[in-house]
């Protein structure tokens, strides 16, 4: 009887909770982008250009059309005039710009992301949609990759060098961490300079053969063999500083009371590694590779530039370039979502496992 | 007070702290060094390019590299006739001055180019200049003559005509055995160029100096443009400490307040602190950056100051506020509270200074991050436009396709001082988290 009480109360407080926070977090997610539209729109500048875009555009297919050609110059003027008003009305450029900001807000956050203003995917289409979702699987392939090889390598490592703490190898790890001061696009520029030209065993950019192979395994190869350097590139610029956070984070709850008394006791030191040192810390290592997982396109601008990758950061950069607002927002929006649903994710797994925060926050 | 000093000089026994701190010395005499022999103003000029930069050669790579990689490869050797033996023989209505200008020349390949610069001074009558060239084995070719201004520079390898008389272009044709073999190979020894000028004026002069431009050039070899390596590398160096330094003080200390502003007056303060750094967190920062470059300015006090406005509510904040709750919990602060200390006294006096150690690693190496933002924003394209940094050498080396062409040294140098100052401030900013982190100092 208590114990179905307790249980409801519980329920009710986490959804509760849980409710809060889903709210909290559109808040957030509204306003975050938001900000990002009066960026990427220059505060209503970018529209300013696109009228003059409509303006010259109208105005040379008017003067192009030979039926036009008898036309007084007046009344062509008044038919460009009327053409460019038309045009203004049907992209709703004709309202201030803090309304139309309203709309774009809207549409965004409803993700009806809609249609690229000068860019197209490769197959053609002008969707949004269409344009990111042809770019994305590169960058997850690339970035998911490196990430996943660090993430396990380094977890691994650091909980073999904090069983053998201040030995030699331990050393000469901690010794190498500040190598991580440097990011990974500037260890692909020596990788690219190393193995592309001084020793030309690896291409130096792109993510496949031009022209792409016809069969199958021969396009998985090329691929993989274009992602070489960039994945180590990452891998080198991350391995030694991730290693050493791990192996602090280990060595700090290695030393708690309770893997003592499992020492003390006798027990197996992998028993003690599984039981007493990764199941309390699981929490953490959960959260540090899922806000990773997310996190991983954030640096993407720069790397895939420098190894010409074609993937959503070259997107993003290029997009930027032609000010093409809506695929700008497009990306913000759909990164926005996902960090949204990753931090609400680890807050059903904190208010499930942790006892501590099932209470609610204080 | 005690702490801080103490922590100092436990730091003496990491030589890694020590290698950084004179890495960290010798970056910021550097660039003391820099701001003082070039100033601003003239630094910026210069790189615009130019007049200064033409005695220079076109990518040439440094000197020292070649000489320990065992070439030998012509440095720029200019000639002038200051210290050339004139004769002068005047005639009726003029003079004639001859000078020659001898050139010793050594090395085991081509000049990459020739040229000769003339300055006459006169009033009214141009100056006209004959040139002939006289190679170590006797043999005297003539180069042309020429009606001189006030200025004059006389490109020889651009000169078509010689270059069809001579066979090769003149930088190869006067200084080879034969210039039409498949391999022309040098003719080492002392090769002269016989300036001969006949000035109309009583007052009139000419002066020439003769340059042959290396393949390698000075301490840090030149650029598309023929412009110094080393300016770039020079002013980069303080450009990119400020813009790290004032970046890090910037986020970190207001980042700091806030935080301990937001725990110590906790409710609807905190709660706001709390949503304005989640927001935050949803603008990724590289994208806003590239987008405020793109259709802003690039400016890179404009810059600064976006980083410095998105890094106040950085994701710092949540760790400061887990490392101050305790705090505000701690006797010592209900002691002062006691004593009736003020709430500015308490975040400013009481609770920030309790954990500036263990923030002070932190501080350290985020400095270079910050240097790297600002090269990765000029490596994209978006460096201020008039300011020489390591990045924009980066940046002009992959448009000029440096790795393509072999000019390694346009893109290992900014390299080799973005790392050396990433590595100084990580290796201080390391041993300064094991002297002064006590959850590292007790494992």
């Amino acid at each position: 009887m208590t114990a179905t009480n307790t249980l409801a109360r519980n329920l009710g407080r986490l959804s509760l909770f849980l409710g809060k926070r889903v709210l909290a977090l559109l808040v957030t997610i509204t306003i975050g982008v938001y900000l990002t539209i009066w960026i990427a729109n220059m505060g209503g500048k970018v529209d300013e250009i696109r009228e003059l875009q409509i303006r010259t555009s109208v105005a040379q297919e008017v003067r192009n059309n030979p039926a036009n050609n008898d036309l007084p110059p007046n009344e062509r003027n008044q038919l460009i005039q009327e053409r460019v008003q038309n045009e203004i009305q049907r992209l709703g450029l004709d309202e201030p710009f803090i309304y139309r900001s309203g709309d774009y807000l809207a549409r965004a956050m409803s993700l009806r992301l809609g249609r690229a203003q000068n860019m197209s995917s490769d197959a053609g289409s002008r969707q949004v949609y269409a344009i990111i979702g042809e770019r994305l699987p590169a960058t997850l392939l690339l970035f998911g990759t490196a990430n996943l090889i660090v993430f396990f390598l380094a977890v691994g490592a650091a909980l073999r060098l904090s069983r053998r703490y201040g030995s030699r190898l331990d050393r000469t790890v901690i010794g190498l961490a500040p190598s991580s001061a440097a990011p990974g696009w500037f260890y692909g520029i020596f990788l690219i300079l190393i193995f592309a030209f001084i020793w030309p065993m690896l291409p130096a950019g792109g993510m496949v053969r031009v022209p792409p192979p016809d069969n199958d395994w021969a396009y998985a190869l090329s691929v993989a063999k274009h992602m070489v350097l960039p994945v180590a590139a990452m891998v080198v610029s991350q391995i030694f500083i991730a290693i050493y956070s791990w192996r602090t984070f280990f060595l700090i709850h290695s030393s708690e009371d309770y893997v003592e008394m499992a020492r003390a006791k006798g027990l197996p030191e992998r028993l003690i590694e599984r039981r007493y040192i990764l199941r309390p810390t699981l929490l953490p290592i959960v959260t540090n590779f899922l806000l990773m997982l997310i996190g991983l396109w954030s640096g993407a601008i720069i790397l895939e530039q420098v190894f010409n990758w074609p993937g959503l950061g070259t997107l993003l950069f290029q997009a930027i370039g032609q000010r093409d607002t809506p695929v700008i927002i497009g990306g913000v929006v759909i990164f926005a979502y996902l960090l949204a649903v990753t931090v609400f994710l680890l807050d059903i797994l904190y208010a499930i496992l942790d006892p501590r925060v099932r209470g609610g926050p204080k | 007070m005690n702490r801080w000093l103490d922590g100092l000089k436990q730091l003496r026994d990491y030589p890694s702290a020590l290698a950084g701190l004179a890495i960290i010395t010798f970056l910021v005499a550097l660039s003391v060094y820099t701001v003082i022999a070039i100033p601003y103003g003239t630094a910026i000029e210069r790189w615009r390019g130019g007049e200064h930069w033409q005695r220079n050669p076109v990518n040439a790579g440094p000197v020292w590299a070649n000489r320990l990689l065992g070439g030998d490869l012509p440095a720029t050797q200019t000639v002038d006739s200051q210290g050339a033996e004139r004769t002068v023989e005047p005639f009726p209505g003029g003079r004639r001055i001859s000078m020659p200008l001898s050139l010793d020349f050594q090395a085991g390949d081509f000049p990459s180019e020739l040229s000769v610069f003339l300055q006459a001074d006169f009033e009214e009558r141009q100056p006209f200049v004959r040139l002939t060239w006289q190679r170590p084995d006797g043999e005297r070719i003539p180069l042309g003559s020429y009606k001189i201004g006030a200025e004059e520079r006389i490109a020889l390898s651009q000169d078509r005509a010689l270059q069809r008389r001579l066979g090769a272009p003149a930088h190869v044709g006067l200084f080879a055995e034969d210039p039409t073999a498949a391999e022309p190979t040098v003719q080492t020894g002392t090769h002269q160029l016989i300036v001969d000028a006949i000035v109309f004026e009583e007052d009139a002069d000419v002066s020439a100096d003769l340059v042959a431009y290396g393949q390698v050039h000075g301490l840090a070899g030149t650029d598309h443009q023929r412009r110094s390596l080393m300016l770039a590398l020079l002013w980069g160096t303080p450009i990119a400490l400020a813009f790290g330094l004032i970046a890090t003080v910037g986020t970190t200390i207001t980042t700091l307040i806030i935080a301990a502003a937001g725990v110590w007056f906790g409710g609807w303060v905190d709660a706001i602190i709390q949503r304005l750094t989640e927001i935050n967190m949803i603008l990724p920062l590289l994208p806003v950056l590239v987008m405020v470059g793109t259709l802003y300015s690039t400016n890179i006090w404009l810059i600064l100051a976006v980083v410095v406005a998105l890094g106040i509510f950085s994701a710092g904040i949540k760790t400061y506020r887990a490392m101050l709750l305790p705090i505000r919990e701690a006797p010592y602060i209900e002691a002062a509270r006691a004593y009736g200390a003020g709430n500015g006294r308490i975040v400013f006096r009481y609770m920030i200074p309790r954990i500036l150690p263990v923030l002070l690693p932190t501080f350290v190496t985020l400095i270079p991050t910050y240097v790297f933002l600002e090269a990765s924003l000029a490596v994209l394209g978006l460096g201020d436009p008039s300011l020489p940094t390591w990045g924009k050498l980066l940046n002009a080396a992959q448009e000029q396709s440096a790795l393509y062409h072999g000019f390694l040294y346009w893109v290992l140098e900014p390299a080799a001082l973005l790392m050396l100052t990433g590595l100084g401030f990580a290796m201080l900013g390391f041993a300064l988290d094991r002297v002064f982190n006590p959850r590292l100092r007790s494992v």
